[in-house]
């Protein structure tokens, strides 16, 4: 494969190919936005829009459920308080890993490493069990604690502050910063695109998180959306535009969120794998 | 603040020396009592037979032994293995063919493609599965709508994908990879162009056609990544829970079709409550996704020393 063997008609034939196989993945997501605007005797007459469009399903999403505001509202505020608290400390072991000298550096890289290795699912019951006798279950402090630090977002950041030349950290000691500010006033702000791109990893990964939240929260007014649609299903099974309208809202910060950090997420993404 | 320079470089040198050491301690604090602690516990709890978090009895390796002559866990061992060999054979082949087409200098609009081919990862597995659960409902579901007029024959309009045990893991497997092809195809795409164009160039200059131009360029160039990306595609098909277990509404499916071992897994620890038998199972899954790791490591590197 390469950019000068392709005849013109190969080439033609390629980029048709491309835009085809690409019409055909995003369909199911035009379908879902149509069937979000449908009411629901247009839902089977017509496959995607229907001429008239009807808010119906929305509004009943929030009043049927009466609680979709609140899931709404508490995936918000589990994920950002979750990146944030990632961020900083994974960030904060990056820096170690990748500008200090330290007993046991070696060791602490193999077992994250490790970590990485293994399923989560190999500690679930005795995390269960630790975290209930630590009185943490039923709590987001049972999701936000042990998740507190990411091995990945360690592994990112350690590669980027890699890059930052020693005699700029070397200048703002002399300058008399303590190791801390030099971490707050040059190491971050020059970690900007890892920034970005570790944010939205970290999001995602915390707002689309299902089996860990669904064996730590009991009580309903702590579900996340994924957790209250795993319930819709089962109350309205047969309300697709209702189940489609949460789903489409479920996706939409999510969406925001890659819009606005696209650049700096592909960058994060492959950075592991293409250099290390 | 003012301090005589002495004192204040000696305590400079101080806290240099022990700044690492707390910028690590959240890490390795969080590791050892969330991470590494229940490691050793859950080796411990698996010869347990538990009912809940109170009550514990030694019971040996029985739990084990339940789990090798269980048929449900060996469904789950089945149906995992199923799809993680989709995943691997059938996904990752597409996603670099789909990169090995989008990475042309010619294709026109390659970044909207690209982010056409990535978009429905940024929806999670539980939205897919919310979304594919109504996407193959008989008669209406866009699948069959779509699908039906291109094989009226095998495909009928009331096919009932979720309903009929044989046609669930083919559901399941779709849109797996609906979701994540364009996810490794970023990958796939970033190797190839950190792959030296002036090798391919070299290459024609020795005659060398398509398929020899990408056994001898193409396949060493992206090989780093290709195994990195093979290996997470396998550990991550082998947590397979919430597309299968939203798909088919909080259930395993018809006759256990759509049963993985996570979810026999979550079944039994926390539905059931058998935090022993959750333990026992968990292992047998690190210890799989560990010796499948291996292998698909030690079977690359072999490849790479063939090649060179």
């Amino acid at each position: 494969m390469n950019p000068k063997t392709g005849s013109t008609i190969g080439r033609v034939a390629t980029q048709v190919l491309l835009i085809a196989l690409a019409a055909i993945v995003l369909t199911p997501l035009v379908w879902l936005i149509a069937a979000t605007t449908k009411g629901s005797n247009d839902q089977f007459h017509y496959t995607f829009f229907a001429p008239t469009v009807s808010v119906q399903n929305y509004v009943d999403l929030f009043q049927k459920t009466d609680v979709f505001q609140h899931n709404l509202l508490n995936s918000l505020f589990l994920a950002s308080t979750t990146v944030i608290v990632q961020l900083f400390f994974s960030s904060l072991a990056g820096f170690a890993l990748a500008k200090y000298e330290f007993k046991g550096k070696k060791l602490l890289t193999v077992l994250m490493l490790a970590t990485l290795m293994i399923p989560g699912q190999l500690t679930m019951a005795p995390l269960f069990e630790l975290l209930h006798r630590l009185g943490l279950v039923d709590s987001y402090l049972g999701l936000i604690i042990p998740g507190a630090v990411s091995v990945f977002g360690i592994f990112l950041f350690r590669q980027s502050i890699q890059a930052i030349p020693d005699e700029l950290l070397q200048a703002a000691r002399i300058d008399g910063c303590s190791e801390f500010q030099i971490y707050r006033d040059i190491v971050m702000p020059v970690s900007r695109p890892m920034i970005g791109a570790f944010c939205l990893i970290s999001f995602m990964g915390t707002w689309n998180s299902f089996l860990w939240p669904q064996i730590i929260l009991h009580n309903r007014d702590l579900f996340t959306l994924p957790i209250a649609l795993s319930q819709m299903i089962g109350l309205y099974n047969q309300e697709y535009g209702m189940l489609m309208a949460g789903t489409l809202i479920s996706v939409l910060p999510v969406v925001i969120l890659f819009l606005l950090l696209q650049k700096e997420f592909v960058a994060g993404l492959t950075a592991g794998a293409v250099k290390g | 603040m003012k301090k005589p320079a002495s004192e204040k470089s000696r305590s400079f040198r101080r806290q240099h020396k022990l700044a690492p050491y707390l910028f690590i301690s959240p890490f390795l604090i969080t590791f050892l009592v969330f991470g590494f602690y229940p490691i050793l516990q859950s080796l411990r709890l698996s010869l347990y037979a538990t009912n809940g978090p109170k009550s514990h009895v030694f019971v040996g390796l029985s739990n084990y032994q339940f789990l090798f002559g269980d048929a449900d866990f060996r469904t789950a061992v089945w149906n995992t293995l199923v799809y993680a060999f989709w995943s691997v054979f059938l996904q990752l082949p597409l996603a670099l063919g789909l990169a090995m087409l989008l990475s042309q200098k010619w294709i026109k609009a390659r970044g909207l493609l690209r982010m056409a081919f990535f978009s429905p990862n940024l929806m999670g597995q539980a939205f897919v599965a919310v979304l594919f659960g109504i996407l193959y409902v008989p008669q209406y579901g866009l699948v069959n709508r779509a699908l039906h007029p291109l094989l009226p024959r095998l495909v009928p309009l009331d096919t009932k994908w979720l309903q009929n045990p044989n046609l669930v893991m083919p559901a399941i497997v779709l849109a797996s990879l609906w979701m994540y092809v364009g996810f490794n195809m970023i990958y796939f795409l970033a190797a190839l162009q950190s792959v030296d164009q002036e090798l391919y160039e070299a290459a024609r200059v020795d005659g060398a056609n398509a398929w020899h131009q990408f056994r001898a360029v193409t396949v060493p160039g992206i090989k780093p990544v290709a195994v990195f990306v093979l290996v997470t595609a396998t550990i991550g098909s082998f947590q397979l829970y919430e597309l299968p277990y939203l798909m088919l509404n909080n259930s395993a499916g018809p006759k256990n079709a759509g049963l993985t071992i996570v979810m026999y897994l979550y079944q039994h620890g926390f539905v059931t409550g058998d935090l022993g038998l959750a333990s026992a199972i968990g292992w047998s899954l690190a210890l799989g996704v560990l010796v499948l790791s291996l292998f698909q490591l030690r079977m690359t590197g072999v490849y790479k020393g063939e090649a060179s």
